[in-house]
């Protein structure tokens, strides 16, 4: 086949996780993202200690992933052919917030490489494409809102160009209050068609 | 095909990219000792704008534009440096056809301190920067803002060639900046990645990066320029390594998968490149595994350059400044030493440029990696 489709997609979002729109995992109780993506860590058990030393937005696109790529069979593609196109509006900033904190007082300075390191947002691309070992195209993108348009042009262009043949893409987004993922995994393999129209359906089906 | 048409660059040594491209031709180097608490405690070498001058050149350029807003030290960078670029085409700003792509890694960071209060706090976020910048030209098209570590500016570039490709624009603005910050240079003094002195791409004594600040414009187009040189873009690609997201792979596995994309998209083979553009930071991995990209390529004909020791790491601007540079010296067929360089200090015999050379170059490889792990390369050749 020569046409892109979304094969699987994943929400994350108000606790809960859905895989193709449906609810396959949720703690109410976890408060805040950095106590979700712990017990979401728990449940899924990938056994990954680098888990731990990552920010929170890092935990949050690291398990979106787990659960998205989980049964894609990887292996029927090269390590390069599999490409990594992530959005969202708040870049990294609640842990650039986390930085500024320990180096606003030259009293009480004590900048840390732990926290700088993940002060940019395609550092979860990093994260993801060490864990199922990537090694194709990469790009991050800082829009207001969830753009399906740019997002779906920009897959079929590196596509339609055979520079990738399948994709992790979508939004990773952490502001101050509140959190959000969806992951699709787009190949030739069959789904919903890859186009604007969908995308937008897809990225609003769960409100 | 794709067309280069039009560049500039706002540095410390220069506000377009003649006048840079000069000062680096006579040898000068824009990076200085900065002590200046708003900064960082102690002193630390760095590439800093002149803000007077800075302020000057905007305050004529926003009364043509009747512009009366406030703008940010990085957004006037980033304003003027596309003014300048698009007073040298004739590519139509205002145009459904034309698209702008922003390249930054941090933004206006600096208002995250509270020093600068003055400014809405939106204003840190990196699309809002993208808003002011498509705001000021009046450009129709949503500003696209790529923020993928150091290989920004070349993913940006590379990007913008794609979308014209696929028929989206038939112009695109890629634009790019980063300034120096106290969150910057914090994060890469914990780091211990900063030289003591002016970095030293490729030396055997090099010992860290410097950090520098500066915006840069390059326009893509599908129309050539007339009766003149062209340049033309021929490929590009990204690659992970998948390795580590602080430290380059030691078999620089993913800047080998780029370039070899790279080639494939150009169809074209090592041998035709005859000039290199490196990352070269003067970090001990990077230029390391740069050296070995390079090898593994069987480019060791290629002669090869880094001006970072001009103009520092300038993170989001770099690989815009760097084509920007690569323009010039592919126009004047003079290649620029490369700045703080005496001896090599990488392991596989690289042919880097330790003195202005005179020389045609007709087709050249430029290369950028960053943290994340990710690896950029682009082609670039006369047409």
């Amino acid at each position: 086949m020569d046409n892109l489709f979304v094969e699987k997609y994943c929400h994350i979002k108000n606790n809960s996780i859905f895989v193709d729109g449906k609810l396959v995992y949720a703690d109410k109780d976890a408060e805040g993202l950095r106590a979700f993506a712990k017990s979401a860590y728990r449940h899924l058990k990938p056994s990954y200690n680098k888990f731990f030393k990552m920010d929170e937005i890092s935990k949050l696109g690291f398990v979106a992933a787990e659960v998205l790529i989980s049964d894609i069979e990887l292996s029927s593609y090269s390590e390069e052919d599999i490409s990594i196109i992530i959005s969202n509006s708040d870049s990294t900033l609640v842990t650039d917030k986390n930085h500024q904190d320990t180096i606003d007082d030259f009293d009480n300075f004590f900048p840390s490489p732990k926290v700088f390191v993940y002060t940019l947002p395609n550092i979860m691309i990093g994260e993801i494409s060490i864990r199922h070992k990537l090694k194709g195209e990469n790009t991050f993108f800082i829009v207001e809102k969830f753009n399906e348009e740019l997002i779906v042009n920009h897959i079929n262009s590196l596509f339609l160009t055979h520079k990738s043949k399948a994709f992790v893409g979508g939004w990773v987004n952490q502001s101050e209050d509140d959190y959000e993922a969806f992951l699709f995994w787009a190949s030739d393999k069959g789904g919903v068609p890859f186009n604007a129209l969908e995308m937008k359906r897809l990225y609003n089906i769960i409100t | 095909m794709i067309y280069f048409k039009s560049s500039n660059i706002i540095s410390s040594l220069g506000f377009d990219t003649k006048e840079t491209f000069t000062s680096m031709l006579r040898g000068e180097i824009g990076i200085k000792s900065i002590n200046n608490k708003k900064y960082y405690p102690e002193a630390f070498p760095a590439s800093m704008i002149d803000e007077v001058k800075l302020d000057k050149e905007f305050d004529l350029i926003a009364i043509k534009y009747a512009n009366t807003k406030k703008y940010t030290k990085l957004e006037k960078m980033l304003i003027l440096s596309v003014v300048d670029a698009l007073s040298k085409t004739d590519v139509d700003i205002k145009s459904k056809r034309t698209a702008i792509i922003l390249s930054t890694t941090k933004g206006n960071i600096d208002l995250l301190s509270g020093d600068n209060n003055s400014f809405d706090s939106k204003r840190v976020l990196l699309w809002k920067l993208g808003e002011m910048i498509q705001d000021f030209f009046n450009n129709p098209n949503k500003i696209i803002v790529i923020s993928n570590a150091c290989i920004s500016g070349v993913l940006a570039i590379v990007t913008a060639a794609m979308y014209i490709n696929a028929d989206m624009y038939d112009n695109v603005v890629v634009a790019g900046g980063d300034i120096v910050s106290r969150f910057v240079v914090s994060g890469f003094m914990s780091f211990m990645s900063l030289s003591p002195t002016a970095c030293k791409p490729f030396d055997i004594n090099r010992d860290g990066l410097s950090l520098g600040e500066a915006a840069g414009t390059v326009i893509v187009s599908r129309f050539e320029n007339k009766n003149q040189q062209n340049i033309i873009f021929k490929g590009g690609a990204t690659a992970n390594d998948a390795n580590h997201i602080s430290g380059p792979s030691r078999t620089a596995e993913g800047s080998f998968i780029a370039i070899s994309k790279a080639f494939a998209e150009a169809d074209m083979s090592p041998n035709q490149i005859n000039h290199i553009s490196a990352h070269g930071t003067a970090t001990p991995y990077n230029d390391e595994m740069e050296s070995i990209a390079i090898e593994r390529h069987n480019l060791l004909h290629a002669s090869v350059n880094s001006i970072k020791g001009y103009l520092g790491h300038t993170l989001g601007a770099a690989g815009i400044i760097e084509t920007a540079i690569l323009l010039e010296e592919m126009e004047q067929n003079i290649i620029l030493k490369t700045a703080g360089f005496e001896n090599s200090g990488v392991s596989q015999p690289i042919n880097i440029v330790s003195d202005n050379t005179n020389k045609e170059i007709s087709c050249c490889l430029k290369m950028a990696s960053g943290f994340g792990g990710s690896n950029a390369a682009m082609i670039i050749s006369k047409g």
